[in-house]
């Protein structure tokens, strides 16, 4: 091999036909550090193709799909994920399963029944999460680019995180069909890459409509482009209450407004406005999300799944085997869930965060009808230390950011802005439902003129490169 | 005294290819256990539903011949309990906004005609079976097994309101259901089989107004039970009543073995089913075109083909009901009754001797049906005189397993009956000959003894002797 694919875009990486084993070698090397992947795989037969790797609650036939929760600790995928497929039959080669928040729950990974995994920027700290061992693996190398799953930020703000690209595409524009569902209305696959004509190239191979997946629209939106990245005359809306959030890190705050500056001097406007439900974004968030979450997950009673407990009748054999099988932000989200859907609180509860959330959407339009983007720092902290945060309502305060796009089910993207005391901070942007192609071509601007790339694409610490 | 109030919930199989969410088979009855699943429909993770759509025109055609308003927008909802053969944790039903609401049926109960409205019809999936062993319920068994099969055959749901005054009211419209499903062809009908299930919610009110609490037994299997169940719950709440005391708002399960109802669990026991719209599937819109497409298609229902037979052929309304409670029955009587040109006798012949044939060797009428040209021979020898009534019956079965004409069976067997004097009165003769006495009884007046006679006449002749010449004969013989 004449070239080092760690320099190279996924087109060219695809043209070079033979790079799974240099990836798995990576992988080989490095895992055990990052704790990144919790499977990987070998190939039967030498064969073209590009190397990838997903999350562990994207199904993948000949794989385990653990959600890192002892209870699919052994679960054979019986079938493919719509993306797993479609990505297969491009010339995918599935280089592992990558490490995560059980099912998804959390912002940090440190929630996987398997070990946290770490950030290649600083292993004492958190890469983010959920998809957290996605954005690891991308950041360090270790696969030209992963999938990742985002309910309420879990692609975009471990990618900030990582210094990597996390992208979330509209609600309905990539397949949900093989995705371990978490909060079906929110959750949405996205690609996490070194870069943002990455990100087009992989959205080109996953997205579009899939008769398995009712809630996939039926027009297509093609990413087959290369993007320009002009930002010219665009018009930005910085949310206020996002700018005077209290946990808004100062540093994090002032890397973001001079990310801000340089994005007004490329000719774009850049203007603060409010949007006052994104002050509900969390509440709502955190009472749609874990009742969906309650009814998803009923179906891992012991009986088909997980290592069953044994007892003297039906209700303590699926109580045991769920306190055995479900870690404990699981259960926490669980219990919240049950609650808030039962008859007595139904109305005082769910009724009235399906209400705010139609509020929270009109406005945001209502916002997106005026600016093409609305743009905010990706994460209000740089990666936190592993431990360090151990109250789980802080982390949940944090996803302020992030959760608004999904509970209006809009495209939203998170592209490494910067450094704050050595570790990446990234912007988010916010656009209308289906401005996917056009979001993607103005991140491409912030790329250009941000110091997280190196030759068009994001920086891997050098610990990684020796 | 007491007055019954009745509601009924009933559950219909769609007789749809597929299931409702996924492209497994959906006529799983016979079935080896776990032979139609796919990972949709066993509750894979990752797996989402897919609505059917013949599915969706089923349920507008039930709600459509039960006169209900088709709603344009209905949404699907999640009703959650742990089973284990509930593989997803959750049925996908419609609770909040369901596919048909405000309809009715005309009940007949005799005289009575009345309407009993139709309060929702919902579309829902079916959960799978469990088989315990050593028991019949999961508690106290040895062990169970979960055959999967039937998750997620299309359901629909029908509620009534508390409209029906007695057990026979609900069996009645039970069947008056069974029969509308059965004409649009969009359920077997077989409650036997499950394909057709019914919970009744039954309670009773006194002369001042007061209504008892609220009873639901479960557990109906058959037409049958319907009444039988609801009787024994009528008896059993009357009592409390009467005895001053409170009926308890609770569940009750039928059993069919020793013919009453247990109570399953009471109202702190029953299940909060944390209900909410099911985020996998989106709101179904129903377009004005497929209202009315599905409308045009709209086959005769049983009470237009009521009326239409008591008009057409002027038949008997009961035998135009009969009829009409199979449409399979009721196509071949049409041939019968144009074939023959005699639609009453056509009915009394398919009323009595085909559905007895039918009920007997438990056929279908597939298997019993004769060329209508048949029964014109059959109706012709017997107006000839060539047989009688009793023999024409006699060879019917003869004439569905062979296939044969009536006057070929006739022939072959030499059933012809037989009018020749001479043959009658040697008989009798001998009759005579053989007991004086009984020729002296008749003589001293006692009439009784001439049926001795015709019936000795009869047997000698092997049926065959045309019964009332034979009456005429020995009448006057005896005299002299
Ligand atoms: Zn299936």
């Amino acid at each position: 091999m004449t070239k080092n694919p760690l320099n190279l875009r996924l087109s060219e990486i695809i043209s070079l036909g033979d790079t799974f084993k240099f990836y798995r070698k990576r992988i080989d090397k490095y895992n055990n550090e990052l704790n990144a992947f919790l499977q990987v795989r070998t190939l039967s037969e030498e064969r073209q193709g590009f190397p990838y790797a997903t999350k562990d609650n994207i199904l993948a036939l000949g794989t385990r799909t653990t959600c890192a929760s002892r209870i699919l600790g052994n679960y054979d995928s019986p079938y493919d994920a719509t993306v797993t497929k479609r990505l297969n039959s491009k010339g995918g080669q599935l280089l592992g399963k990558t490490n995560m928040d059980e099912f998804a729950m959390g912002s940090s990974t440190e929630n996987s029944a398997f070990g946290p995994s770490r950030n290649p920027w600083d292993l004492s700290r958190i890469p983010g999460g959920s998809s957290g061992g996605s954005a690891a693996a991308v950041a360090a190398g270790l696969t030209p680019f992963a999938l990742g799953s985002d309910t309420g930020g879990s692609v975009r703000q471990p990618a900030s995180m990582c210094g990597i690209i996390g992208f979330k595409p509209t609600y309905g524009l990539v397949s949900r069909y093989g995705l371990v569902a978490f909060a079906s209305s929110l959750d949405q696959i996205g690609p996490m890459t070194r870069c943002l004509q990455d990100a087009a190239d992989v959205m080109s191979m996953i997205s579009g409509h899939d008769s398995r997946d009712s809630n996939t629209i039926r027009h297509a939106l093609s990413f087959d482009i290369s993007l320009g990245g002009n930002l010219k005359g665009l018009k930005f809306a910085v949310p206020s209450e996002m700018l005077s959030y209290p946990g808004l890190d100062e540093e994090v705050k002032e890397r973001f407004l001079s990310t801000t500056k340089e994005i007004e001097r490329s000719g774009a406007v850049v203007e603060v406005i409010s949007i006052p439900s994104v002050e509900y974004a969390v509440a709502t968030y955190y009472l749609i999300a874990p009742a969906e979450a309650s009814s998803n997950l009923s179906r891992y009673d012991g009986i088909r799944f997980g290592p069953r407990q044994q007892s003297e009748d039906y209700e303590g054999l699926t109580n045991e085997s769920r306190d055995i099988g479900f870690g404990k932000e699981v259960k926490r989200r669980i219990l919240l869930g049950t609650f808030t859907l039962s008859a007595t609180y139904y109305d005082a509860y769910y009724r009235k965060a399906l209400k705010t959330r139609r509020v929270m959407a009109g406005e945001l339009n209502k916002v997106l009808d005026e600016y093409d983007f609305i743009l905010n720092p990706s994460s209000p902290v740089i990666a936190p230390k592993i431990g360090e945060i151990t109250d789980p309502l802080a982390y949940y305060l944090m996803d302020i950011y992030t959760i608004p796009a999904n509970v209006a089910g809009l495209p939203s993207i998170s592209v490494p802005a910067g450094f704050v005391n050595g570790m990446p901070v990234g912007v988010l942007m916010t656009g209308k439902r289906f401005s996917d192609v056009s979001i993607l071509d103005a991140a491409k601007g912030i790329e250009d003129l941000s110091p997280s790339f190196s030759d068009g694409l994001a920086i891997i610490p050098e610990r990684w490169t020796e | 005294m007491l007055r019954t109030v009745i509601g009924l919930e009933i559950h219909a199989q769609l007789k749809t290819e597929t299931k409702a969410f996924c492209g497994c088979r959906a006529d799983v009855f016979d079935l080896e256990p776990n032979t139609a699943i796919c990972p949709v429909c066993t509750g894979q993770p990752g797996t989402l539903p897919v609505l059917n759509k013949k599915v969706v025109e089923f349920a507008i055609l039930a709600g459509i011949a039960m006169n209900c308003t088709i709603n344009k927008h209905s949404v699907f909802d999640r009703k959650n309990y742990f089973y284990p053969d509930l593989p997803k944790g959750y049925q996908i039903t419609q609770y909040f906004f369901p596919i048909a609401e405000h309809g009715y049926l005309y009940l007949e109960n005799g005289e009575d005609k009345r309407k009993v409205r139709i309060r929702r019809i919902h579309i829902e999936e079916d959960a799978g079976k469990m088989v315990h062993q050593g028991t019949d319920s999961i508690t106290g068994s040895s062990g169970s097994l979960v055959d999967l099969n039937r998750c997620g055959v299309p359901l629909i749901e029908i509620v009534t309101e508390p409209d029906l005054r007695s057990p026979s009211e609900a069996r009645i419209f039970m069947e008056l259901l069974r029969d509308t499903l059965r004409a649009l062809e969009v359920c077997s009908g077989d409650m036997e089989k499950g394909a057709l299930r019914c919970d009744a919610n039954i309670s009773m009110v006194d002369e001042t107004g007061r209504s008892s609490n609220r009873v639901e037994v479960k557990n109906i299997n058959s037409f049958k039970f319907v009444e039988k169940a609801l009787e024994f719950e009528q008896e059993r709440i009357s009592k409390v009543l009467l005895s001053g005391e409170d009926v308890a708002k609770e569940t009750r399960s039928w059993s069919f073995q020793s013919k009453e109802t247990f109570s399953m669990r009471s109202k702190e026991e029953e299940n909060d089913y944390r209900y909410f719209p099911e985020p996998d599937l989106p709101v179904l819109v129903v377009s004005d075109e497929l209202i009315e497409r599905i409308k045009e298609s709209l086959p005769e229902l049983p009470w237009e083909k009521v009326d239409r037979f008591v008009e057409q052929y002027s038949l008997p309304r009961y035998d135009a009901t009969v009829l009409s409670s199979n449409a399979d029955i009721a196509s071949y009587f049409e041939e019968v009754a144009q074939v023959t040109g005699r639609p009453k006798e056509s009915s009394n012949w398919i009323m009595g001797e085909v559905m007895r044939l039918m009920n007997d060797k438990e056929l279908t009428i597939e298997e019993v049906k004769v060329n209508p040209e048949h029964f014109t021979e059959l109706f012709d020898l017997i107006d000839e005189g060539k047989i009688s009534n009793k023999i024409a019956k006699d060879i019917f079965p003869t004439i569905v397993e062979e296939k044969k004409s009536a006057r070929e069976i006739v022939k072959e067997k030499g059933l012809e009956q037989i009018d020749d004097d001479k043959v009658i009165e040697d008989a009798l003769q001998k009759a005579m000959v053989n007991n004086p006495a009984a020729v002296q009884q008749f003589r001293e007046g006692k009439e009784g003894v001439l049926g001795y006679f015709v019936g000795a006449v009869m047997k000698a002749t092997r049926g065959k002797a045309n019964p009332s010449k034979v009456n005429e004969i020995a009448r006057r013989m005896l005299k002299n």
